[in-house]
């Protein structure tokens, strides 16, 4: 069970909009985050998901509107000050992104000697047993990324957030391509997270057993705009055409799978 | 422009100037403009990645030795052989020597290496760098508070333009080898009496001149491969298309480059 969340703003979001050449993918979006908690953001494919928690963490640039996280408006800050954001946020990738030419322990060792240089060697290697222990792994620390399954190369790609200690954990489609036990332990693996680093988290997701499992809130992108935040009963009980669609695929679809 | 942000994509897109190839072209030199501009900037600013930067001169220096041997090798040795019958009617075959050195240290040696440099190097920079950004590894690197940019190109740039000028004077050597034993096999030249008549013909500007051209080989290959790979799209087409693309421009600004800076040289010698 997820705890509840107390009241500290984390990351707040004012009439934020984008578009690549003539199509807007975000149309006034606007939402606050509170600290410690996990907000879930279903939507098609193409509808902005992806697009909103790169602008969060500054990879991309908004049109208009303003991103605040732990204070700070993102597209105001200068390269040192938005490297010093980063490293609060975690950024679990869709396919992982783990460094082809590393091996795990390098993968996971890359962030910490780059950003906390006064580390000691032994620090690192704490820091890395540390981390793995917690998403289970500690038996890949000298295997490539390409000897990895799915499920293993995404809990590494959610350790080598981890070591940083962050205060925000974004997930982009952390299920996705995954055989349903495995989506189970990496559903179980972001409540563990959440839990035991205190993270507030956006969970971009296709994925309602994950978005159930994983959030407090669930919110849905139709058309550039968020439906307004809800517990997955209100969202569930939704008359939108466009929201039941999306829930009577996604039952359909586990009805198949189990 | 905010940093971190991709230049080349924030561009805003326009109405078309002349045509949808034409606007393309001069966008795209306008891009490497941007992108040469962001490299000398952050070449200068600290923290210094050395010890990546020593990592490349490794990757890009010696794991080319083997196959730059073998073609400064070949390469004077045919020169040689190919230019024996000619001096041969006239009775001149002992100008080889000099006639081979100014071949191989003012042309042949900056030439074949920045051209085997550039399907070597830098093709691998543009797969390297074109499936680092297809798979988001950049991206992660970026968001891990690493700065992709300085971490991935300036290294890259620095080595190539800092060891192409390094593989260039061992080709010239290891060339000069070549056409010594082509010589010596036809015609028994000592080694002193082959060397001395070689270098009497070779001046501090020839060296010197090779040199520079390597670093401006260097530079572009590094530029061209790094550029290609850092803005790759399009999935693993796109960084096949990457390393080609890399590999044909560099070479062609190599030839451009070749005979800008031998007018410049001719010009003051």
């Amino acid at each position: 069970m997820i705890p509840a969340a107390n009241k500290e703003t984390v990351i707040s979001i004012k009439g934020l909009k984008k578009s690549f050449d003539n199509l807007t993918v975000l149309n006034g979006i606007d939402i606050d985050i509170l600290k410690g908690e996990n907000i879930a953001v279903l939507g098609r494919s193409g509808s902005g998901k992806s697009v909103l928690i790169k602008i969060i963490s500054g990879l991309l640039k908004q049109d208009s509107g303003t991103v605040t996280v732990l204070g700070q408006e993102v597209d105001k800050l200068n390269e040192k000050a938005l490297q010093e954001l980063r490293m609060k946020i975690g950024f679990s990738f869709q396919n992982s992104a783990l460094y082809d030419s590393m091996s795990v322990k390098g993968n996971l060792a890359f962030p910490l000697v780059r950003n906390k240089r006064n580390l000691t060697s032994k620090q690192v290697n704490e820091a890395i047993e540390s981390v793995l222990n917690d998403v289970g792994l500690s038996q890949t620390i000298n295997q490539m990324p390409s000897e990895l399954s799915g499920g293993q190369r995404k809990r590494i790609g959610i350790a080598r957030t981890l070591i940083l200690k962050p205060e925000i954990m974004l997930y982009d489609e952390p299920t996705a391509g995954l055989d349903p036990i495995t989506c189970i332990e990496i559903n179980n693996l972001i409540v563990k997270v959440q839990q035991q680093y205190n993270t507030s988290s956006i969970i971009i997701t296709h994925d309602l057993t994950c978005a159930k499992t994983t959030a407090n809130k669930l919110t849905m992108i139709l058309d550039g705009k968020f439906l307004t935040p809800g517990s997955f009963e209100e969202i569930f009980n939704s008359e939108d055409a466009a929201v039941r669609a999306f829930y009577d695929y996604n039952f359909i679809n586990n009805k198949l799978q189990s | 422009m905010k940093p971190g942000m991709n230049e080349v994509e924030n561009i805003p897109e326009k109405k078309l100037l002349i045509s949808k190839k034409v606007d393309a072209f001069f966008l795209s030199i306008y891009n490497v403009y941007i992108f040469i501009k962001r490299f000398f900037r952050q070449a200068f600013s600290p923290p210094f990645e050395f010890k990546e930067i020593i990592n490349q001169c490794y990757e890009v220096g010696y794991r080319s030795l083997p196959l730059i041997s073998l073609t400064g090798f070949i390469t004077g040795l045919v020169f040689t052989k190919q230019s024996r019958p000619s001096l041969a009617e006239f009775g001149a075959t002992s100008w080889l020597p000099s006639l081979i050195s100014i071949a191989v240290i003012r042309a042949l040696a900056p030439l074949v290496t920045a051209l085997i440099a550039a399907g070597k190097v830098g093709s691998n920079m543009g797969a390297e760098l074109g499936s680092m950004k297809v798979t988001e590894q950049i991206d992660a690197m970026e968001v891990s508070g690493t700065n992709p940019f300085k971490f991935l190109v300036v290294t890259r740039v620095l080595a190539i333009t800092f060891m192409l000028p390094v593989l260039v004077i061992y080709t010239g050597l290891i060339g000069m080898l070549g056409a010594y034993l082509n010589i010596h096999q036809n015609e028994l030249t000592s080694f002193t009496a082959f060397f001395n008549s070689a270098f009497k013909t070779i001046s501090f500007l020839d060296i010197i001149s090779s040199v520079v051209k390597a670093t401006f080989y260097g530079f572009t290959i590094g530029i061209a491969g790094c550029y290609q790979g850092y803005y790759a799209k399009n999935g693993t087409q796109g960084v096949g298309r990457s390393a080609n693309t890399a590999v044909v421009i560099s070479m062609f600004m190599i030839f451009v480059e070749e005979m800008v800076i031998v007018q410049f040289v001719n010009a003051i010698r």
